[in-house]
């Protein structure tokens, strides 16, 4: 600033440049105290997070060999592995997914573009968001009544994937809504002009360009689900497993096998679980290295979301 | 005709007959009701809840009523098309654009598609600079490119009828001259019904004119004696720039 300008009133004193000065200079320094403090407490998550990673590093780095991830656990810690528990998070990813995306994906659409705008949807619509809230034990007693008990579906995979699935239809549903809406009404209008149906519409238009944000809200939903212990406890989940589950594929036909379902299982955090509530180090190790796998593919999920999103965004631009 | 949105009458009691095989221009200032009536014409509205038309929009030569609640809005649309205010291509190639229309309609062979999407896209004098692409994305074409796009689309399924509502106010003037050359190309083959907020421009395309001022039809007649001798002191003032 090289000079003020002369005041234009007479009815105020002529404004002097330090005075300006000492003004912006004491404001200048709250933005920068705020800033400091900004940083800091964004820095508190990010270096706990990193902390508690090189902690777990630290104890299970060791035990992170191939053997580790084709040994069944074992009364000896340093022959034990998480053999049953990866393939049996897999295996009831693989349902959560299966069955939990159409739904979730066929209920955000159905609220989004259908549903009659009343009461009946509003309550529908707050219900939906609040079961995003429930702690996820209770999704673990109702699957133990209605599952486990009332359709009789046993302690298996099925029911574990069910389970899941129901935990995180919330989450893709709110995605999915989110991503329908995000495309532009004229679209809608320019496909509704040429005749199409509604179902036309969703199927040819709203469904694809939707991908890049369903995709998202799928991923960060499996990425909570595969950390999940509580609920499987409660469906009881075994934490000692030292066998597989039949293979889903088969080399006779008909090449599917559905026993996979109906098996008892255990997965990656309900292993860790069961280390550490044992006595000894050796354990401990084990269930610090089978951290870092549950940390790394939750961390690995979130990027391939956040990559995915990139990626697909670029190519739709209306 | 009248048309509703809520409690609120937005057109009232409009009566005109539209020529085939011509250009008829809807004009007026801003809020008169010109792209209400246009939207009755593909049951747009129905999109819309809450909304009502009364009377009826009877298409020759079968004289359907087309706003009649008896009619399906999608048997409508595949009669007349329409063309939009800013140019909304899908995020689809330029083929897949043209061709959409055709596939809901459940057309399914290649031969025809191809056929009829080149058609389209002559028509809509859009063929030679993008026969070479046709599977680049129609949204990388230029603004006036995307236009001739949506007309191509709307061309593609041989409508009756096009509508077009306000199809040049996104586009620079060089655009808005091809566009309307290819408005004034299709009238012998095509009705065509366009709203624009710009006199000249109807007097430049279209063969017959209606002036609407706040829901009603003041005035309607060919474009020539409509913008110069006008008979309602509304038009006139209009005409000459005296409101709106």
């Amino acid at each position: 600033m090289a000079s003020v300008p002369a005041p234009v009133t007479t009815t105020s004193a002529p404004i002097q440049v330090e005075d300006v000065r000492t003004n912006v200079a004491r404001r200048r320094r709250r933005d920068v105290m705020f800033a400091a403090v900004g940083l800091i407490a964004t820095s508190i998550g990010v270096i706990t997070l990193l902390a508690l990673f090189v902690d777990l590093l630290i104890d299970g780095y060791a035990r992170l060999t191939p053997d580790f991830f084709l040994s069944f656990p074992s009364r000896r810690a340093h022959e034990a592995g998480i053999l049953s528990a990866w393939v049996g998070t897999c295996l009831v990813m693989l349902v959560t997914a299966i069955i939990g995306v159409p739904l979730a994906v066929s209920a955000g659409i159905y609220l989004e573009e259908y549903a009659p705008r009343n009461w009946i949807t509003m309550l529908l619509e707050i219900n939906v968001s609040n079961l995003a809230a429930v702690p996820s034990i209770v999704y673990g007693l109702l699957a133990l009544g209605l599952f486990v008990y009332a359709l009789g579906s046993g302690q298996s995979i099925l029911t574990a994937g069910l389970t899941l699935a129901l935990m995180i239809l919330p989450v893709i549903v709110v995605a999915t809504r989110e991503a329908v809406r995000a495309v532009p009404h004229t679209i809608r209008e320019a496909a509704y002009s040429l005749g199409a149906t509604r179902w036309q519409m969703i199927r040819d238009h709203l469904l694809p360009y939707s991908v890049p944000g369903i995709a998202t809200g799928v991923i960060i939903g499996l990425a909570r689900a595969i950390g999940e212990t509580a609920p499987l406890i409660t469906i009881g989940a075994l934490t000692f497993i030292a066998y597989l589950p039949d293979p889903p594929i088969t080399s006779e036909p008909p090449f599917v096998n559905f026993n996979w379902l109906w098996s008892g299982f255990t997965v990656l955090p309900i292993q860790m679980f069961n280390w550490v509530s044992r006595p000894g180090t050796a354990f401990h190790a084990n269930a610090a290295a089978a951290g870092i796998v549950i940390v790394v593919l939750t961390l690995a999920m979130n990027g391939f979301a956040i990559w995915l999103r990139y990626r697909l965004r670029k190519r739709i631009n209306w | 005709m009248s048309f509703f949105y809520g409690p609120a009458q937005a057109l009232k009691g409009i009566d005109l007959d539209i020529h085939e095989h011509t250009v008829t221009a809807l004009i007026g200032p801003s809020g008169c009701g010109k792209s209400t009536l246009l939207r009755c014409f593909n049951r747009m509205h129905d999109l819309t809840p809450h909304t009502r038309y009364e009377g009826e929009i009877l298409l020759y030569p079968d004289d359907v009523n087309i706003v009649s609640p008896d009619i399906d809005p999608i048997e409508v649309r595949m009669r007349i098309s329409m063309v939009f205010q800013k140019p909304n291509p899908f995020p689809k190639s330029i083929y897949e654009n043209v061709a959409y229309g055709l596939r809901v309609r459940g057309i399914r062979n290649r031969g025809e598609l191809d056929g009829r999407v080149e058609a389209a896209l002559r028509g809509a004098a859009l063929w030679e600079e993008v026969k070479d692409r046709l599977d680049e994305p129609g949204t990388a074409l230029s603004g006036g490119q995307q236009q001739r796009l949506c007309i191509a689309r709307a061309l593609a399924t041989d409508p009756e009828m096009v509508l077009f509502d306000e199809p040049t106010s996104a586009l620079d003037p060089i655009a808005t001259a091809s566009i309307e050359d290819l408005i004034i190309s299709m009238a012998g083959s095509v009705t065509v019904l366009i709203v624009t907020h710009n006199m000249q421009q109807a007097a430049r395309v279209s063969s017959y004119t209606a002036f609407m001022y706040l829901g009603e039809l003041i005035e309607y007649g060919p474009t020539n004696d409509l913008f110069t001798r006008p008979r309602q002191q509304r038009t006139s003032d209009y005409l000459t720039g005296r409101f709106g």
